[in-house]
């Protein structure tokens, strides 16, 4: 990584916890040294809207946007939007998706279906993805509202950030009663 | 000193508590709501909430005539309400310094316009900064007070999404202490804007702008910074990050106060680079001004007019090309745009306005995504409060049977903003429209914000209520009718009643939002579909809920199951299946 600066876009649905990933992830960033800049828009992307967040770090970073085609890292929350964004992360990048299938409002009306083997189609152009069980791994944790934090534990393992940094910006952004069990689900994340 | 990551909103409101700001006054809009929000943090600031960006900027000219520094902020189209007071405040000036925050949405994130009110600082003759990112928000809105004060002007900050709502590293600095105490200060000539007045006035701040050119000039906040060869590149505010991106060697000349110009930096500026950029999104209000200037510039000729630039952009420009799909597979995909929340009281009215095919005058709201399929009961929408006066004009043009099929509907906190004057029109000049006001308690749109109808303060402290039955019976309105939206064969026959009454009439509707989490909400368990009575009819299908989904293989043909998670057992759905398929989960 060293003098260059590294992008990671965030992807997902509305109402998934992608805006509080993106936090600690940033000030995880900042506690290992960086300079940090993330960008998203808020308002319109609530109510299970389509959802984008851009953190970019390095020595000096000017744009809060990614330029186009040089993601580094895709980190997907849901398949749908993963794939839908493939095409922002340069060629060789790495995606970190969570495999969850959430219907949007013309697959819900049987209006049009949802793409099937989209796994595949991610791996067949990105060899260097990483599929979470976060669901599953959330449930393990205590609540599947955790899935944001299960999710940055599995992407933590494609960053050089020491541990204690992380647990000091999940501890700083979390609230107090859900500490432990944010803590529970990142080092279950951790595992994949 | 103290190093954080802040957004461009958290760093305005830090940097307005960092210079003493006393009294801050806002509607809420996207995207300048957290700035407000993030003031109630510092209880030196008394923050709060206005009804509307009129009154906001109204709060805060007063404030500043009694000494104190005050802020107001709005989203960019929050200006045109306050555009009123803000063209004669110019002239006036302040006494404490005053600044007004606009937040701009290049790109319309979530905005009905994309206009660019870098304009409103010329046409208002008003300084204005323009900050690329959270140190320059903090650093800026300082300078702004002060400022404003030195030179007896009010200040604007402008912002766009991509810095109220971008994050990035921030040096905190330490409060400002020696303020003057407020008091009451009688000055005539200065306060009173009566012709013989203002048109002494004019000239003088006509005056004051032009030395306030020349002193910019020599300012850190507008600053060249060297590259190599010949290609230099003026630019301000986001634009400026993206110029770092893509002219990494160029010679770049970084305007911080945009309004008025620093012509001496400029030229000078212009006379060592052959190649000349003006790098700015939306209107080429630079660029205009530097041609005026009779340098030679690329600007609108090379870089897009509308939408927000990126980096991508910028750099398809220069190579001739467009890039418009920000994103996009290799087929279409299907889209994901935003949808009511389960359980939302609007479902249940813009159900029964589509089976009663009313034409619906629309305003700006959560409601607005009535709109969206299945639901599609929205036929206008312009701004703030525009549905009462279109239904209204609405109803004048057209013969009485077409009329009958006009409805307004409109939020509470949009018709405390500037909905309630088309009501008074329609009473005193005898419209037959109706109006439904859905009145869930909060400003739900731009994330649950309070509102003189909600019973709250911004610090979330009790206050007095709007009671708007009493309020349209005061205006003059006799039909008056309060609903329960979840009750849809009440909703539906009530409205249908009072589009047939040939006077003007107020439904009422009488459930929170879903989102609220204060006392008058009503938890109730979730439903379930049973699967041997579903008949696969789509019925429930038709209100467009986010918690119910075709299963296409369950049953002969396909059947509807709810998501338990989802569901917050409102119960209209429940109310459209004729088999009694829906059940409720014991909890």
């Amino acid at each position: 990584m060293n003098n260059r600066i590294t992008n990671i876009l965030l992807v997902g649905v509305g109402g998934q916890g992608i805006l509080l990933a993106s936090e600690i992830l940033s000030e995880a960033l900042m506690l290992a040294g960086n300079d940090v800049k993330k960008s998203e828009v808020h308002g319109m992307a609530q109510r299970g809207g389509s959802v984008v967040s851009h953190v970019r770090f390095g020595p000096r970073v000017f744009s809060p946007l990614i330029p186009e085609g040089e993601a580094d890292i895709l980190f997907g929350f849901e398949l749908l939007e993963t794939y839908r964004y493939l095409n922002l992360l340069r060629p060789g990048g790495k995606v970190v998706v969570n495999d969850l299938k959430i219907s949007p409002p013309a697959v819900a009306l049987g209006k049009e279906t949802y793409p099937q083997d989209i796994p595949e189609r991610i791996t067949g152009t990105f060899s260097a993805t990483t599929l979470v069980k976060g669901m599953a791994l959330a449930e393990q944790a205590g609540n599947l509202r955790a899935v944001n934090t299960v999710l940055l534990g599995a992407l933590a393992n494609q960053l050089d950030i020491p541990e204690e940094l992380w647990q000091q910006a999940i501890r700083k952004l979390v609230p107090e009663q859900f500490v432990d069990l944010n803590l529970r689900a990142f080092a279950l994340g951790r595992t994949c | 000193m103290e190093k954080t990551v802040l957004s461009g909103n958290e760093a305005i409101a830090r940097g307005a508590f960092e210079a003493g700001v006393k009294v801050a006054s806002a509607y809420p809009g996207t995207p300048s709501t957290e700035i407000l929000e993030n003031l109630t943090r510092y209880r030196s600031v008394d923050a709060s909430w206005a009804p509307n960006e009129k009154v906001a900027l109204e709060v805060a000219i007063g404030a500043s005539f009694a000494g104190a520094r005050a802020l107001a902020a709005m989203k960019h189209v929050g200006v045109n309400v306050a555009a009123d007071p803000l063209f004669t405040l110019a002239y006036t000036g302040v006494r404490g310094g005053l600044v007004l925050v606009t937040a701009d949405d290049p790109e319309l994130h979530s905005s009905q316009n994309e206009q660019d009110n870098r304009n409103y600082a010329k046409f208002a003759k008003v300084p204005m900064f323009e900050p690329s990112d959270s140190q320059d928000a903090l650093d800026f809105t300082r300078l702004a007070f002060s400022l404003s004060e030195s030179w007896d002007m009010p200040v604007m900050l402008r912002t766009t999404t991509r810095i109220s709502h971008a994050k990035s590293v921030v040096s905190l600095g330490d409060p400002v202490s020696d303020l003057p105490p407020t008091s009451l200060q009688r000055n005539p000539p200065k306060f009173v804007m009566l012709p013989g007045n203002a048109r002494l006035r004019h000239p003088d701040l006509e005056a004051r702008l032009i030395k306030l050119a020349d002193w910019a000039a020599d300012q850190p906040f507008n600053r060249i910074e060297e590259g190599k060869g010949e290609v230099g590149v003026i630019t301000s505010g986001i634009s400026y990050q993206y110029a770092k991106e893509v002219f990494p060697e160029a010679h770049i000349l970084k305007l911080g106060l945009i309004h008025p110009l620093p012509r001496r930096l400029i030229t000078t500026f212009a006379e060592r680079c052959r190649t000349l950029y003006v790098l700015e999104e939306l209107d080429p209000f630079l660029e205009e001004q530097i041609r005026a200037m009779g340098i030679s510039v690329h600007g609108k000729d090379i870089f897009p007019q509308c939408g927000e630039l990126t980096p991508g952009r910028i750099k398809a420009a220069l190579q001739g090309t467009s890039l418009t799909a920000v994103a996009g597979a290799d087929q279409p995909l299907t889209s994901r745009p935003p949808n009511m929340c389960p359980g939302c009281a609007h479902r249940g009215v813009f159900y029964s306005l589509n089976r009663l095919k009313a034409f619906v005058a629309g305003d700006i709201g959560c409601y607005t995504l009535g709109f969206m399929p299945p639901l599609s009961a929205m036929d206008t929408c312009i701004c703030m409060g525009a549905s009462i006066g279109n239904a209204s004009g609405l109803v004048k043009a057209l013969d009485p049977e077409q009329a009958r099929n006009v409805v307004a509907v409109i939020g509470d906190s949009t018709f405390l903003h500037t909905g309630i004057n088309g009501l008074m029109e329609m009473v005193y000049n005898g419209s037959t429209a109706t109006v439904i006001i859905l009145d869930n308690r909060t400003t739900a749109m731009t994330g649950r914000q309070e509102n003189p109808g909600s019973g709250y303060t911004l610090r979330g402290e009790p206050s007095r209520r709007v009671d708007f039955v009493q309020l349209c019976r005061s205006l003059g309105v006799q039909r008056v009718r309060t609903i329960d939206p979840y009750d849809l064969d009440a909703t539906k026959s009530v409205i249908q009643e009072e589009m047939a009454a040939s006077e003007v009439s107020i439904i009422i509707t009488q459930r929170p939002c879903m989102l609220g989490r204060r006392d008058f909400l009503e938890k109730r368990p979730p439903l379930f579909v049973d699967p041997d009575k579903c008949t696969g009819c789509k019925a429930c299908l038709r209100i467009g809920c986010p918690a119910i989904t075709w299963e296409a293989d369950a049953g002969e043909k396909g059947q509807a199951r709810i998501d338990k998670v989802l569901c917050v057992g409102c119960g209209v759905c429940q109310q459209l299946c004729r088999f009694d398929a829906f059940g409720v989960h014991d909890e």
